[in-house]
């Protein structure tokens, strides 16, 4: 099939080839597909710019940027806590000419572009804007979405860097800017998505998220900044992010409930009548949660179906999808497998009939009920929010924490027991060898390692082209204007004209709000029933403990700046019912501090969780500095997504076990955790 | 864990020169059962008990008072004083699994990472009120090694007391409203506590309130320590405000107990007690009454200056087991 290079006329028509480029004159009139994308960028901006425009070319119709973690926590690529995270689950943009590489050859003002970006939101769309304006575009005309929701970083993401109420500020401030300034702009969507990969239930996921957009929405009503009219239009440029399980059925019904209740939001919370204003607009990227790394290839039906959940009911049918590759769960995708889930969705909106009807479900009795059901229990649980003072207080005394990971610790128990079937990992797990997973070649994209020395070695070739007089000027006016309480974008987007580093900007901002840690949610998270697994591991950590001489210690480690909490939490809390004595340090730590808590606080056993692809760097830094330190009985395992090769050399490194998402029995990892103490203290 | 490699004496002297390594591999000693390490663990804590000693001083308050925060600023703020501070974090057990989350590390966020505060987490295990027997011979530990050392628990009105015999000052965080003054007194918290820290003074109104009625209140009763009574701060943990307040109030109290003689008498009471508890925990109070009254026990542990408390714990557990052996050979 040929691809097609034009950009712009690729969004809503099949692509040429062997489909017609319109439906023929009998066939009914379709609607418009929904907007086809892919969660990519890697290594540098220029590689992640070539994937881009092949993407564009093979009928992708927007773009959705990945950035690599220190992009998204305002690190500079030469930063220490960068180490082994530059390019790896998305590309570095330290400066206006990384954001113009990207970009090279794609008119924004053309382009639909949502960005994952939130602590840093501010600052990466002021580098679109500049890089607009360079490229001779007018910022009022670009259209796309900045992800910029905060409390769900704090509950699950990790990639906060501000409190709270700074990062209120920040995202009011965004808002404030893009409704006047960049008027197509979506300046923040709510994310529910995230929520679903931590372990929400439905109506966790929908009550959240509304709690989420209330705090948002009152805290810009309050602002005064908004007079009722405009108000209006901020609250109709308000998206949201949505997840999409295996339950497809629940999942089309969870929509409406949103549609719905979003609605009656806008008229009956803040007044709004404009019936184009108060439609939810969302996008979806389908769940990865539920992806297996045993037998992979069945995710291809899973992510297929799923993607019929959002997209079966026209009243509540999603207005842009992502995709995840089937092969997610083994690390990053290749091409190939981001085609195919471009692919997908292609079959989806063109081949079916999917978008010649009206809504199939106005009138199902069945979809109805399940809808109302979702609706009640959601107001319920939102009021119960509400009463605590909102999204913000719940995060700040770690209610929705602990309840996201009572729900996930509850799924992982009824995969554990078989209550909910998971086909080929704890039903129909014997498989022919598949041809797919070819042993010797590689299934997965390689990030190559000399990315971070070459972005490095950009960065500091643009620091000293740079002119230090513009960069000072523009910090300190950055740092008056926040500090004078005036909005932070146009200080920004002069800052990135300047040449001022993502790096420089955040640390700005971290001078005047300061940084945050949040709740971990694992302290009160209840421990549930425990299983006779868990008597059986307890008694075996009981008789070790008496060898040892004291309680079974482990630190829980979640070294570099991934954030992806869940399943160090998890493994925290499962420890601590099989009877040991567990320190969790949080996310974003250095080697060196990983190593010092092993060493102070005594403990026997270190398990590192990294779901960065960084597992390589930063696993071999904490294994020789624990050497370094004399720490060489404290044995150390790894869970992480991590290849069988690069699980191979860390086991030759002297990791002792390493765990991947096929590991979903925690009861063996206990058991494990306990070998492996009793193999280090042999002589004790 | 790592075989000692050291004497006892050898990684003494390295403890009291600060080497973390050494902190960490004593404080491993000491929470160790076995047998043949507790008896280097005696002969460690024994080589630790010559003074100087760094100040103990005891952090308590109810859950979510914002002692983690207090800590972590208070760490820093010593730190930018150039005093060395150690810190030793009791947390829950869980009675049922005897497992344990120790979040502290986590909660107190940067002070924790800085190289010149040494961090323990320590389960509470059996101990209800909060602190596990290995609670006294870790501060031992650490008062050898660092000039400031904190111990951190839950406050639930019984721990201040048994907290207030580990350390030379204690700490009460108290949270706005949290209850008013007859919460206060029916938790019996007002007579052990040296400084109040009303914190979260954010809530101003309430702050202030608080703070009046424990004045009030402090009015009423007097302080453990005879004369003096104590002192009612405020500030915000979390914007820093009241620190160096507190910490100078820390540093009176200190300076008064040491003028006074309070702080000689406060360490031997502390000695005395720590050696009942922990007898009155392995034989119950019924064998305890065995050994003798407190006032034969008071003179044992003043007769022995120089033995650790928990060397004489082990001297008497001994010379009781002796006699219960004897009692029962000479039933037979």
């Amino acid at each position: 099939m040929s691809a097609r290079s034009d950009v712009r006329t690729a969004a809503s028509s099949p692509p040429s080839g062997a489909p017609p480029a319109s439906p023929p004159a009998s066939a009914p009139s379709r609607d418009e597909p929904w907007l086809f994308r892919t969660y990519s960028g890697h290594s540098s901006a220029r590689a992640s710019n070539a994937l881009y425009r092949s993407n564009l070319a093979k009928g992708q119709t927007g773009l959705s940027v990945a950035f690599d973690l220190p992009t998204q926590t305002g690190y500079d690529s030469d930063h220490p806590l960068a180490r082994g995270e530059v390019g790896k689950v998305g590309v570095p943009i330290c400066h206006i000419d990384d954001m113009a590489a990207l970009f090279d050859g794609i008119p924004l003002e053309q382009m639909n572009t949502s960005m994952t970006i939130n602590a840093t939101a501010a600052w990466l769309l002021a580098l679109y804007v500049a890089t607009a304006e360079r490229q001779g575009g007018d910022p009022r005309k670009l259209r796309g979405t900045t992800q910029n929701d905060i409390i769900k970083e704090y509950l699950s993401r990790g990639t906060f860097v501000f409190p709270p109420e700074a990062s209120m500020r920040l995202t009011s401030e965004i808002v404030g800017y893009t409704v006047d300034r960049v008027p197509s702009w979506n300046p923040i969507n709510i994310c529910s998505y995230h929520l679903q990969e931590a372990g929400a239930t439905p109506v966790q996921e929908i009550a959240f998220s509304m709690a989420n957009a209330i705090s948002l929405l009152d805290h810009l009503r309050n602002s005064g900044r908004f007079s009722e009219g405009s108000l209006a239009k901020v609250f109709g440029r308000i998206s949201f992010f949505l997840n999409a399980g295996i339950r497809f059925v629940e999942e089309m019904c969870k929509c409406r409930a949103m549609t719905a209740l979003w609605e009656e939001l806008g008229r009956e919370r803040y007044g709004i009548t404009d019936a184009k204003m108060l439609r939810l607009r969302y996008g979806v990227q389908v769940n990865s949660l539920g992806l297996t790394e045993a037998q992979p290839e069945n995710n291809i039906v899973r992510i297929a179906l799923e993607a019929l959940g959002v997209t079966l009911s026209r009243r509540a049918r999603a207005r842009s999808l992502q995709l995840p590759a089937w092969n997610e769960a083994l690390g990053l995708p290749r091409p190939w497998d981001q085609q195919l889930s471009l692919r997908t969705q292609q079959i989806l909106a063109f081949e079916t009939d999917l978008l010649e009807y009206e809504d199939l479900f106005d009138g199902s009795r069945v979809v109805e009920r399940r809808t109302r059901e979702l609706i009640v229990a959601a107001r319920e649980e939102l009021d119960r929010i509400l009463a605590m003072g909102g999204a913000v207080a719940a995060v700040e005394n770690a209610y929705m924490k602990q309840k996201l990971v009572e729900s996930h610790t509850a799924r992982l128990r009824a995969i554990e027991s078989g209550a909910m079937t998971v086909v080929g990992v704890n039903a129909y797990p014997e498989s022919v060898e598949s041809p797919l997973l070819q042993p010797g070649s590689s299934s997965i994209l390689k990030v190559d390692e000399s990315a971070e020395r070459a972005q490095i070695e950009s960065l500091r070739a643009f620091r000293s082209r740079r002119n230090e007089t513009d960069v000072r000027a523009a910090l300190r006016g950055l740092e008056d204007a926040i500090q004078a309480g005036q909005n932070v974008m146009p200080p920004s987007i002069a800052a990135a004209k300047a040449g001022v580093t993502t790096g420089e900007w955040t640390d700005v901002l971290r001078r005047v709000f300061g940084e945050y840690r949040a709740p971990t949610g694992v302290g009160a998270a209840s421990a549930g029933g425990a299983s006779d697994v868990d008597a059986r591991v307890r008694g075996r950590v009981d008789a070790l403990s008496q060898r040892l001489g004291r309680r079974l210690k482990l630190l829980v480690g979640k070294p570099g700046l991934d954030g992806h909490s869940n399943g160090a939490e998890q493994i925290a809390v499962k420890a601590r019912d099989a009877g040991m004595e567990v320190v969790y340090d949080g996310i974003r730590l250095t080697p060196e501090e990983i190593v010092q808590s092993a060493r102070d606080e005594g403990v026997h056993v270190v398990g590192l969780s990294i779901l960065s692809g960084s597992h390589g760097v930063l696993v071999r830094d904490v294994v020789e500095r624990m050497r370094g330190a004399g720490l060489v009985d404290i044995p150390v395992v790894v869970g992480g997504i991590i290849p069988p090769e690069d699980a191979e050399s860390l086991l030759a490194a002297g990791v002792r076990r390493v765990y991947t998402p096929k590991d979903f029995d925690l009861a063996r990892i206990m058991d494990e955790i306990v070998d492996v103490v009793a193999e280090a203290n042999r002589a004790a | 864990m790592s075989a000692i490699d050291a004497t006892p004496r050898e990684l003494a002297r390295r403890v009291r020169e600060g080497d973390r390594g050494a902190v960490a591999r004593a404080l491993n000693l000491v929470d160790d059962r076995r047998s043949a390490q507790r008896s280097e663990a005696l002969d460690l804590l024994d080589a630790l008990e010559p003074p100087p000693h760094g100040r103990r001083i005891g952090i308590t308050g109810a859950p979510g008072a914002g002692k983690s925060t207090l800590l972590d600023a208070l760490a820093s703020a010593l730190r930018a004083r150039g005093r060395s501070v150690g810190i030793l974090a009791v947390d829950p057990s869980s009675r049922r699994t005897g497992g344990a989350l120790l979040g502290d590390r986590f909660r107190m966020g940067a002070s924790t990472r800085d190289a010149g505060v040494f961090f323990r987490s320590l389960a509470a295990r059996e101990e209800l009120g909060g602190l596990s027997e290995v609670a006294g011979a870790s501060l031992d530990v650490l008062a050898a090694a660092f000039d400031v050392v904190f111990i951190e628990t839950v406050g639930v009105g019984q721990s201040e007391a048994s907290i207030a015999d580990f350390v030379e000052t204690l700490v009460f965080v108290a949270q706005p409203a949290a209850g008013d003054l007859l919460q206060f007194m029916k938790a019996g918290i007002l007579e052990w506590p040296d400084v109040f820290f009303v914190n979260k003074s954010d809530l101003e109104a309430l702050a202030a309130r608080t703070a009046t009625e424990l004045r009030a209140g402090l009015e009423l009763g007097r302080g453990h320590d005879g004369d003096a009574r104590a002192v009612v701060l405020s500030g915000s943990a979390r914007d820093g405000i009241g620190i160096d307040a507190l910490i100078d109030a820390i540093d009176a109290h200190h300076a008064r107990l040491e003028q006074t003689g309070e702080l000689a008498r406060r360490r031997g009471a502390g000695r005395v007690v720590r050696v009942e508890s922990a007898l009155a925990r392995r034989y119950g109070r019924f064998g305890l009454a065995r050994l003798g009254e407190r006032e034969p026990l008071a003179r044992f542990v003043a007769a022995h200056p120089d033995a650790s408390a928990e060397r004489l714990i082990d001297m008497l557990g001994a010379r009781f087991e002796a006699g219960w052996d004897a009692a029962r050979a000479e039933r037979s």
